[in-house]
Formats: structure tokens, C-alpha cells, sequence
């Protein structure tokens, strides 16, 4: 394993609304169900960093953005629906073995 | 450049203000442009040309009233729409380096985003509100916020974020230009009309008889007067012109200096002076009555005057119309070279008549002529039905006006049976001065016969002049009147040279009356001679007779003395003899 995780994800909000703090809480539970110790989260606040929301091409909030690995996926949303997010980031689920 | 957010004519503080948009003609049927600091949806069909009105919008705004803009692109990247525009002079590129102009093109694939639960566009406020803030864009285009539709698929969001979008856009007190395309009944797809309250305009491009015309139409704007009606606009290589055709008051400026038409003697006819400076002559009459040779000499006679003249050619070509009128003497290849002359020839089924007009009023504006010839304008006709060519010629001829421009037309009519067609029935009605060129047909000849129809304003001659095309310009022969009328041609010759014999007989009567005179004269100058020699001898005789005596006496009394002194001896005194 390399010093950078498997899984690079980034969280773009603004601000801590209910639907930011949700989709981080939703993400967080299932990269630690799915990908433990394999990923890495960031999370961008773009009330404070209002030019890096071009460069990910952002237009939602919250948007969760998985750079690493490649093709760049990008799901919108807070993240309620788990099934979309691990086929939107194409996570194998651990509890399946398919 | 000046900064310019000038409202509109006669607002008071408490109206709407407006922001000018620079298209052309569109400020003018707004009166004043978008209303400041709100958002105004442009929708029409694919290639209708709300892109470039919203990219023209921006970049006028920019240049013309240093006003930065945003650009926000749903559809193509910031490169494509430089390109774009680039053919029409927009260096957008240059613009953005400048800090003037800011690009954001938002991609939006449906392949690449999964959507789950609940979210919202707070990351396009952010990026909107980061744009403007950066540079202080005062205008924003967001083209076409539409696709947002295409590529997320919670509508109920988008709409409650599109609404919330439009606010977000007033309140930072932008103007903002959105546009959208249009859908099946409504103005747009997604109803955005809803949203967007303020000002919506329809762009559409319709093709009738196979002839395309782009159209515009302000649907809504509240909270001020607009015109409502479809205007024609024009998409060439300066961009969008949008033609605000029908003025809504008749109130041109009138003068009252007057303008040869460059045949001497038809200004004759109009009391020696042509006719009005900005008002409106319609040359009618049959095919090859000589129209466009008067049409010629009158731009012939602008261009000696030193006054620019736009010559729209629909029949001939430019350089074909310069050399037939060589033939008659008028050569206007000099005017050309000089550049107060332009042609402009185009075959009339080119564009439609809306076109037409765009264009001629385009060119107008460009070139700024002080006479505007029309050649002929009935060709226009057959790209349009009556009603529009009515309404065309109305418009152009108002536009004239207001801009104190003369305008010559010339008309077909199509037969001398039926002289009362079309063109007469609408144009005659609108010009200031009709003139009618009419074939007289008498003894096998055929004959032009020139009348002054109507003039508003001018003294005119009633009569039918003969017209004469020659090698030295266009003459007008002098009224001949015979006992049978009005004579014309041949038929004026021939009572010509009638009365050249008439006059000839006179005269060598009257030469023959004066040898016979002369003859008696000099008999009885003659006869005086030999009296007077007659006299003087008689004279001289008397005279003679009279000398013989006196010398007697005389001699006689010389003698006597001479015998006196002899016999006194004293000499004669002199003074004694008297």
C-alpha cells in the first residue's frame, strides 16, 4: 500500500446545514463500513473557499466527489440513500460478495 | 468610454431603470433596455440567436459602458464561445485578461453525478457569487440554465432552487440575461417564464416562401411601455441589429430647404427649386420609361452637391447601372471612386422584406447618407404579400424621415391598362412627391409623357411634359400645345416643322416686300436726284443773270470815277466806294 489511500473522496458544503452534516455523517458510515482504513475525506467548505468550486465543476451542494480512484465520480445529494452512493462510487459492499 | 446607466427618456427616479444593452435597435424598443437589477429570460428556438444576444449584452456592456460581466455557460465551453463570437469581433479572451469579463462554464453530465437525497445549488451561488465579487460583474448571462433539467433529475428541487436563484439575482442587484429554449406551448421547456417576471422576450426564426426571418418580440415587461410587436432583427458580421421599425408617433423634422433633382427642367415644374430636402419621391411608371435614369440623375445631383447617397439597386448590378447611365451623360463611376456614392445591389429574393429593411436601415446608419434611392422598390413585392409591403415601406419611409433623409423609390407599374396596381395603391398614399412616367402611344410611336402626380407642399405643374432621354441627360421638352392637344414625338415634329414653313413663307414675303420697297426707293430717290439738278440750274441761271447786271453797275461806277479822278486829279478814296 502506498503512502495515498485507495479512496480519495472529497466533500464540498457550505456551511453547516442539516444536509451537509448529514451527508458527511452518511459518508463516513459507510466508508467505515466498506472501505475501512482505505480512504481519505476531505471536506470543503466553500463559504470559505468560494474559487475551489470551479475547479470540481460544483454546482449542488452537498457534493461528494471521488478523485481517487479515476474516473472523477460525483454524487449530489446528503447521501441518504446508501445503495446510490456505493453504485455511484462503484464501492463493492463488504456484506456482498459479487 | 464614458460610464453610461442612464435611464430611459423622461423616467422619474421613482420608474424603472434600465440598463442599455448596446444591441443594436433593441434599446430603442425597450426605451431604454433590461430593466437594472433584475433578470430577463430571452427564449426562442435553437439557432435563434439568444446566445449571442445574451454574449452581445455582456460584451457591450463591457466596452461600451465599462460594466463587467459574467458569463455562466450550461452548454459550451468558455474556448467554443470564444470562438464563436470571435467572427464577429469579439476578442473574448482579451476581455477576460482584462478582468472585464469572467467565463464560468458549469458541466453538468448526467453520467458522471448520482443524486441521493436532498440537496441544493448552493455551490452555483457560491460560484455566481464569486464571479461577480471578483471583478464586480454588474451583468450576468446565465445560457441556458435549462440543461440543469437535463442533467439532474429532481425537478422539484431544481425549481424551488431556480426560483431562489432569480431572488438571489435581484437582491445582488445584478442584471441578468437567462436564456432558454423554447418548448412545445409554452415560451420555455421548464416554464422558467414563470419564474423570470420581469422582462421576457421571444426570439424566432421563421422561413415563409422559403425565406428566413429572425424576429424578436417583447412578451413581457412590466413596469414599462415596450413595443409589442415583432420586430425583424439581423445577425451578420456586426452582431445582432434588431430593427425598431414602427416609430410610435409620426413626427419627423421637417425643413424647408429644397433639393434639385438634377434635371433642370423638371425642378421647373416644381417652381424652379426640386423638391423638399428629406421628403419622399415615388417614381412610377411602365418598364424602360426611364425610372431608374432619373433615379440616377437624382443621386447624380446629390453627389455634386457633395451630399452622400446610398443607391439600392434590386434589378441591376452596380456596375451595370454606372454604365447605362454613361449613355445619357451622367457618369457617377467619379461619385463612387470619391465614396460619396455606395450601391448596394441585391437580388430581392436574397432575404426576406423584413431583411431587407434590417439591412437598408443598417446600411443607412453605417454609410449616413443624405439621399437613399430605391431601385425599384416594387421588386420588393414579390418576396412579400401586400400588407407586409405596406407596412415595410411605411416603416422605411418613417425611418427616412426621422433621420431627414430623401428618399427616392422607383415603381413598376405593370401595364398602362392597369396603371392603378399595387404599388400605386400603397405607396402613392405615403410619399411626399409622385411622379408618373407614362408611355403615350400615338401615331405608331411610342412616347414618354412625364407628370407630376401629387407633391405635398409644392407648387407643381399640372402639365404632361414630354420626356426626353438624350445623350446629355434628361430633358424635358417644353409644353406644345396644339389645336389638338398636347402633341408629342413625331407628331410634335411634324406640327413643328409645319409651322418652321409657315414661318419660312412669311419671311420670304416679307423679303420680297422689302426689294419691291427698295426698288421704289431708289426710283424715287432717282426721280429727287434730277429734280434737285434741275433746281440748282434754274438757280445758278437766276443767279447769273442777276451777277451780269450788278458787275455792269459796278464797273460802270469804277469807270466813273476812275473818270472823276482823271479830270480832278484827286485820288479815289476807298472809302468813298461805299
Amino acid at each position: 500500500m502506498s503512502k495515498q489511500k485507495a479512496w480519495q473522496l472529497r466533500l464540498y458544503i457550505a456551511g453547516q446545514t442539516t444536509k451537509s452534516i448529514t451527508a458527511l455523517k452518511n459518508l463516513k458510515q459507510y466508508c467505515e463500513t466498506h472501505l475501512k482504513d482505505q480512504y481519505e475525506i476531505e471536506v470543503i467548505d466553500l463559504l470559505l473557499k468560494p474559487q475551489l468550486a470551479e475547479g470540481d465543476q460544483i454546482f449542488a451542494i452537498p457534493t461528494l466527489v471521488r478523485k481517487v480512484p479515476e474516473p472523477i465520480r460525483k454524487i449530489i445529494g446528503d447521501l441518504s440513500n446508501e445503495e446510490k452512493v456505493l453504485v455511484g462510487l462503484n464501492i463493492v459492499p463488504v456484506n456482498k460478495n459479487s | 468610454m464614458a460610464v453610461k446607466k442612464k435611464p430611459a427618456k423622461f423616467q422619474s427616479a421613482k420608474q424603472l431603470q434600465k440598463t442599455l444593452t448596446g444591441v443594436s435597435g433593441f434599446d430603442d424598443i425597450t426605451l431604454g433596455g433590461l430593466p437594472t437589477g433584475r433578470p430577463s429570460l430571452i427564449c426562442g428556438e435553437a439557432g435563434s440567436g439568444k446566445t449571442l444576444f445574451a454574449m452581445e449584452f455582456l460584451i457591450h456592456g463591457i466596452t461600451k459602458f465599462n460594466e463587467p460581466g459574467l458569463f455562466v455557460a450550461f452548454e459550451e465551453k468558455a474556448s467554443e464561445l470564444a470562438t464563436n463570437v470571435a467572427s464577429l469581433g469579439f476578442d473574448l479572451n482579451k476581455l477576460v485578461a482584462q478582468n472585464k469579463l469572467r467565463i464560468d462554464y458549469v458541466h453538468i453530465d448526467k453520467n458522471e453525478i448520482e443524486e441521493t437525497g436532498e440537496y441544493d445549488l448552493e455551490g452555483l451561488f457560491i460560484r455566481l457569487g464569486h464571479a461577480i465579487d471578483s471583478i464586480g460583474v454588474k451583468r450576468v448571462v446565465l445560457d441556458t440554465i435549462e440543461n440543469l433539467f437535463a442533467g439532474l433529475d429532481n425537478t422539484a428541487i431544481l425549481r424551488a432552487e431556480l426560483r431562489r436563484l432569480f431572488q438571489w439575482l435581484k437582491d445582488r442587484n445584478v442584471t441578468a440575461v437567462i436564456t432558454g429554449e423554447k418548448g412545445e406551448g409554452t415560451l420555455t421547456r421548464q416554464g422558467l417564464e414563470e419564474y423570470v417576471s420581469d422582462c421576457v422576450i421571444v426570439v424566432d426564426h421563421r422561413v415563409v416562401n422559403q425565406i428566413s426571418t429572425r424576429r424578436l418580440r417583447i412578451v413581457k415587461y412590466r413596469g414599462s411601455v415596450h413595443g409589442t410587436n415583432e420586430y425583424p432583427f439581423l445577425i451578420d458580421s456586426d452582431g445582432i441589429s434588431v430593427l425598431p421599425v414602427t416609430s410610435l408617433k409620426l413626427q419627423g423634422k421637417v425643413v424647408t430647404q429644397r433639393i434639385g433633382t438634377g434635371i433642370p427642367s423638371l425642378d421647373l415644374m416644381f417652381g424652379g427649386k426640386g423638391i423638399f430636402k428629406g421628403s419622399s419621391m415615388l417614381i412610377t411608371g411602365t418598364a424602360g420609361t426611364g425610372k431608374t435614369s432619373i433615379a440616377a440623375s437624382f443621386a447624380n445631383a446629390s453627389c455634386e452637391r457633395n451630399e452622400r447617397c446610398l443607391y439600392f439597386a434590386f434589378e441591376e448590378s452596380a456596375d451595370q447601372i454606372v454604365r447605362n447611365m454613361h449613355s445619357i451623360g451622367i457618369q457617377l463611376d467619379g461619385h463612387v471612386k470619391k465614396g460619396l456614392l455606395r450601391f448596394h445591389a441585391a437580388r430581392p429574393t436574397m432575404y426576406g422584406l423584413e431583411m431587407h429593411l434590417v439591412q437598408i436601415t443598417k446600411l443607412v446608419r453605417e454609410f449616413n447618407p443624405k439621399t437613399v434611392i430605391i431601385d425599384p422598390i416594387t421588386n420588393l413585392i414579390t418576396v412579400g404579400t401586400i400588407t407586409e409591403v405596406q407596412s415595410i415601406l411605411n416603416r422605411l419611409l418613417d425611418f427616412l424621415q426621422v433621420n431627414g433623409i430623401t428618399a427616392v423609390f422607383t415603381g413598376l407599374t405593370p401595364s398602362m391598362i392597369n396603371s392603378n396596381s399595387q404599388t400605386d395603391e400603397t405607396m402613392t398614399s405615403m410619399v411626399d412627391t409622385w411622379i408618373n412616367v407614362r408611355d403615350i402611344e400615338m401615331n405608331g410611336e411610342r412616347n414618354r409623357g412625364l407628370y407630376i402626380m401629387k407633391s405635398r407642399g409644392l407648387k407643381h405643374s399640372n402639365q404632361v411634359r414630354e420626356f426626353l432621354i438624350t445623350d446629355h441627360g434628361l430633358v424635358l421638352q417644353d409644353v406644345y400645345l396644339s389645336a389638338e392637344g398636347v402633341l408629342t414625338g413625331s407628331a410634335r415634329e411634324v406640327h413643328k416643322m409645319q409651322l418652321e414653313i409657315e414661318k419660312q413663307v412669311r419671311h420670304q414675303a416679307a423679303i420680297k416686300n422689302e426689294k419691291e420697297l427698295n426698288l421704289k426707293k431708289k426710283e424715287l430717290e432717282l426721280k429727287i436726284e434730277a429734280l434737285k439738278a434741275e433746281y440748282e440750274t434754274y438757280k445758278d441761271k437766276l443767279t447769273a443773270d442777276f451777277d451780269g447786271e450788278s458787275l455792269g453797275k459796278h464797273i460802270a461806277e469804277i469807270k466813273r470815277q476812275d473818270l472823276v479822278s482823271l479830270r480832278t486829279g484827286i485820288p479815289v478814296n476807298p472809302k468813298a466806294k461805299k
